[in-house]
């Protein structure tokens, strides 16, 4: 090749360079390999340790993973002719637990928003607090909705509020996280800007900060909202209400009630599907800008 | 050698190439010139396979390139290197890595992922970094390197590819003058020594007539100048860019009268 005759280096100093980056290539390659061969290990080992402690084993019970679904679509699919109906009955229940979700998302929202401006780096109101905000957040995504919801349920009974506060209260910490992420990223001249002309901390982050970061917040709270429509089916296995609650029952009854599993199973895919495609739309709109 | 028949492309209802057809028979240093929005890009893009022709064809040694599919596609693509404005190395790798990326049409997806370059590479790889004057700066991130070094390194991540044709889109337009010469002076020396066809973007007329043997002016898509650089007169560069002849004239006199309006106007408290 004539790519190295016309250099006016010396051909040593060229040979310096190889066996320098050579050498570093050795090593980077030796740190990849062990990278790989502690994964591997940590995978095999936790799957023997979890297999051993499986009550059937994973060996056993794998083939018959299928038999539930398979029984359900089959059960269904006799009776096909009374989806419609059932579809029907169960959809005020679907109302329910998209209510559930709408309602915590939008107040777990708000807390996550002050939250978060008063746990970023640069915008925080009181700067020496922003470590026990953040511990305080921690401490929202920490414990799981299910158990939040179990304890209000004890004290307040079973229904929809109850799931309401222990999905606001996760989404509170889980979204405040997430927009603390954006709010560092956001440009802090305009703040210093209003921050000159005498306005207050609160002035400052609704006119200097929000209108940067809306978008962004915007699309993390729609995804949020998909998430606790999920959630707030699943609190009603434990007597939240909505449609999880009709889930259960569909379900713990076994076979012979499988076609209104199947329909509240339908209901939720649709649900899913159209909360995804709206919400999904939505985002493109926000950070294309249209 | 190489021949563009009619090559066309449409994004909805607008023409940002249309039918461009020029034949280059031995490896040359072309040059395309005309104003943003004129369809250099597209044109190169096309060229390398980046974006697909609406219409029309490219001949290289007989065969269609618009037609390649696949694997085929990929190969030809490494034949036909790229260089782009603003660069586009992959900031956080270093050096070395980034000029390795020229071999990846010949290596599997598993071998890159775990950094298995063969030991030649490796050395061939500097040793191009070298020809370019950079090889001190081999183990370093790209991003730590300045405008004009990283360009060099995309230089050297095309010339890794052992490609027939280089393309340079707009190389030179993010650099100082200083980096710019350094730029262009590789890409002639490549295009010299080496026997490779460069095709150029350029939006610096003299530029063009400087380092290049052909110049071919492209505007609203269309081709409308194909000549040596000596026929690139000022009339013909006023029919590329569309510019009318009191242009710069009269782009002059409005900023005096400006000037002179603003300091005879009251200014508002």
């Amino acid at each position: 090749m004539t790519d190295a005759a016309l250099s006016g280096r010396t051909r040593t100093e060229v040979d310096r360079i190889q066996d320098s980056y050579m050498a570093q290539v050795r090593r980077r390659r030796m740190y990849g390999g062990l990278t790989l061969a502690i994964f591997v290990l940590l995978m095999v080992s936790g799957f023997v340790v979890a297999d051993g402690r499986n009550a059937g084993g994973f060996w056993d019970g794998w083939r018959q993973m299928l038999d539930f679904p398979a029984d359900v679509l089959s059960e269904a699919w006799e009776k096909r002719a009374n989806l419609p109906g059932l579809l029907v009955r169960y959809f005020p229940a679907l109302i329910e637990t998209i209510n559930i979700a709408a309602a915590s998302t939008l107040i777990g929202a708000i807390f996550g928003l002050v939250l978060s401006l008063l746990s970023t780096r640069g915008l925080a109101r009181w700067p020496r607090l922003i470590p026990l905000f953040r511990r305080f957040m921690d401490i929202l995504r920490a414990v799981p909705e299910i158990v939040i919801a179990l304890v209000l349920i004890f004290i307040l009974g079973g229904g929809p509020v109850p799931a309401m506060i222990a999905i606001a209260l996760h989404t509170a910490g889980a979204l405040g996280k997430l927009y603390s992420e954006v709010a560092e990223n956001a440009d802090l001249k305009p703040v210093e800007g209003l921050a000159s002309t005498g306005a207050t901390w609160s002035q400052r982050m609704w006119l200097g900060v929000l209108p940067q970061v809306a978008p962004n917040f915007l699309s993390y709270t729609l995804l949020r909202f998909e998430i606790n429509i999920r959630a707030s089916a699943i609190l009603g296995f434990v007597g939240a209400g909505g449609i999880g609650f009709e889930l259960r029952n569909a379900m713990a009854w076994g076979p012979g009630r499988f076609d209104e599993a199947a329909a509240i199973f339908l209901l939720l895919f649709g649900t899913i599907v159209f909360f995804d495609q709206i919400s999904s739309r939505y985002r493109n709109k926000l950070t294309e800008g249209t | 050698m190489l021949e563009l028949k009619a090559v066309t492309k449409r994004f909805g209802d607008k023409t940002a190439v249309d039918s461009a057809s020029f034949e280059v028979d031995k490896p040359k240093m072309i040059g395309i010139i005309g104003r943003s929005g004129a369809g250099k890009s597209t044109l190169l893009r096309i060229l390398n396979r980046l974006s697909d022709a609406s219409d029309g064809q490219i001949l290289y040694d007989g065969t269609d390139i618009t037609a390649l599919k696949g694997a085929q596609r990929r190969a030809w693509q490494s034949r036909c290197a790229m260089i782009f404005q603003q660069f586009n190395l992959v900031p956080r790798m270093d050096v070395v890595s980034n000029v390795l990326h020229g071999t990846l049409n010949r290596r599997s997806t598993l071998a890159t992922m775990f950094n298995l370059y063969p030991r030649d590479d490796i050395h061939k790889a500097i040793e191009i970094l070298d020809r370019l004057g950079i090889a001190e700066q081999a183990p370093k991130r790209a991003e730590a390197l300045s405008g004009g070094q990283q360009q060099r390194v995309a230089i050297a991540r095309a010339l890794m590819q052992d490609p027939s044709i280089i393309l340079a889109d707009e190389p030179i337009a993010s650099l100082d003058p200083m980096n710019a010469q350094i730029v262009m002076d590789a890409l002639r020396r490549i295009h010299e020594e080496d026997g490779r066809m460069v095709i150029a973007n350029l939006h610096t007329l003299d530029t063009a007539r400087r380092y290049c043997d052909r110049v071919i002016g492209m505007r609203d898509g269309r081709i409308v100048f194909d000549g040596l650089p000596d026929q690139l007169t000022t009339g013909a560069a006023r029919d590329i860019y569309g510019a009318g002849a009191d242009f710069s004239e009269a782009a002059t006199s409005t900023a005096i009268e400006t000037l002179d309006r603003t300091q005879r106007g009251v200014v508002p408290a």
